[in-house]
């Protein structure tokens, strides 16, 4: 249990997937205009990295691991390299996957995520995500557990960007600094506050 | 053998239209290979290979493709030839392609080359899309060896990993600067350089 505890802070704080490792930018900055649809993106990307995660570590599991097809005959078998183009694959189709569910069984929420959801699949932060529980041979429980904190992290990112350029409308800002200049800049401030945790182990 | 046109989808994006600076577009994984000015470079050929390829064969494409299904086609061609720089990299680079880990991958969902394949390469011919590919790929990887070399220069005091700042200067009391290392440094050059280039190319946003 400590295990994932200290995982998930890991992945929320120390290693925030944006601030750290910089995935998720272009969608980061696009939205944080706004307070609202940032958290509206935000728990769409908590919700579909909890669920491609785990999806896409079985995929890369049972099928494209070296050794993974001796199940079905083929020892020898090293189909890792196709994991780019199966990884896309799996978002693009969950991501529709989740679309259909929602519309059926939550209508509310569907309607306040609708839009966002067909954006997150060419989110840098969850192929990154996927990739990384590759790179780091995470077990099953601990990529969603990952994925999870992942999107948490991401989320906080986005809502505190989000308020804080909100607050930023009433500052006077150099006229060529303004938009993606001074968000930048906040966004190493705020990078720099989040690696004021690293160093913390559970 | 450049008219015009030509020219002008070549150099726009260089400076007036750069992909990062003024799209905004592709930041995603550019800055985590800006640590130092090697992975910059290898990451720079890498986006331009991938780039000026997929945007020929999206512009060769473009009148076979049926537009209902043209995201995921842009999305195959994009993932199949970054699988086979990828592959590359790891046989002939394979100390690089250890550090750009998972970045070379990210490729596929950098926002540029899907940007470009449906906004330049869907609408114009081969070479033209070739010259905006490679173009585009050119200004992106400016900026990302631009970023690299600050970061390089002032967080470890080298170049490509030779020694720049003389020893005199650390017997003088001079210490690398930690934070470019770190990843707020390299929003904080980039946001700088911004700035920079917004001034040179007059360019406000409101």
């Amino acid at each position: 249990m400590e295990h994932y505890i200290s995982l998930i802070t890991k992945a929320v704080f120390v290693e925030n997937i944006l601030l750290a490792y910089f995935l998720g930018m272009c969608s980061f900055l696009a939205i944080s205009k706004k307070v609202d649809t940032s958290i509206g993106l935000g728990f769409a990307v908590i919700f579909v990295l909890t669920i491609t995660a785990p999806a896409n570590w079985a995929i890369h599991h049972y099928f494209l691991q070296k050794g993974a097809l001796a199940w079905a005959g083929f020892p020898d078998v090293d189909l890792s390299f196709l994991n780019f183009i199966v990884f896309i694959a799996v978002i693009a189709a969950m991501v529709q996957l989740v679309e259909m569910i929602l519309d059926k069984f939550s209508p509310t929420l569907y309607h306040n995520l609708g839009i966002f959801l067909p954006l997150i699949a060419v989110n840098c932060s969850i192929l990154g995500g996927s990739l990384f529980l590759v790179e780091r041979d995470y077990t099953f429980l601990e990529s969603t557990v990952f994925g999870f904190g992942s999107g948490i992290g991401w989320f906080l990112a986005i809502a505190s960007m989000a308020s804080i350029r909100y607050r930023l409308r009433y500052s006077n800002v150099p006229a060529k600094l303004r938009g993606l200049g001074i968000t930048m800049l906040l966004t190493g401030l705020l990078s720099m506050a989040f690696m004021a945790f690293s160093g913390i182990d559970l | 053998m450049l008219n015009k046109k030509s020219k002008a989808a070549l150099t726009d994006p260089l400076m007036n239209n750069n992909p990062i600076t003024l799209q905004v577009l592709g930041i995603c994984s550019a800055l985590a290979v800006t640590v130092k000015m090697d992975t910059a470079v290898v990451m720079t050929l890498a986006v331009i290979a991938v780039m000026s390829v997929s945007n020929t064969v999206i512009a060769l494409l473009r009148n076979l493709i049926p537009s209902k299904v043209r995201i995921i086609v842009q999305l195959a061609v994009i993932a199949s030839l970054v699988i086979l720089t990828d592959q590359v990299l790891k046989a002939f680079m394979y100390d690089i392609s250890k550090q750009l880990s998972v970045f070379v991958g990210l490729i596929i969902t950098n926002c540029i080359v899907m940007g470009r394949a449906e906004a330049f390469a869907m609408q114009n011919g081969p070479w033209r899309s070739f010259l905006d590919g490679f173009g585009n790929a050119l200004g992106y990887g400016m900026i990302l060896i631009a970023v690299a070399f600050f970061r390089e220069l002032l967080g470890s005091g080298t170049l490509f990993g030779f020694q720049m700042i003389p020893d005199a200067l650390y017997a003088a009391g001079y210490e690398n600067m930690g934070i470019m290392v770190l990843s707020p440094g390299a929003f904080i050059i980039l946001g700088l350089i911004v700035w920079v280039q917004r001034i040179a190319a007059n360019i406000e946003e409101d």
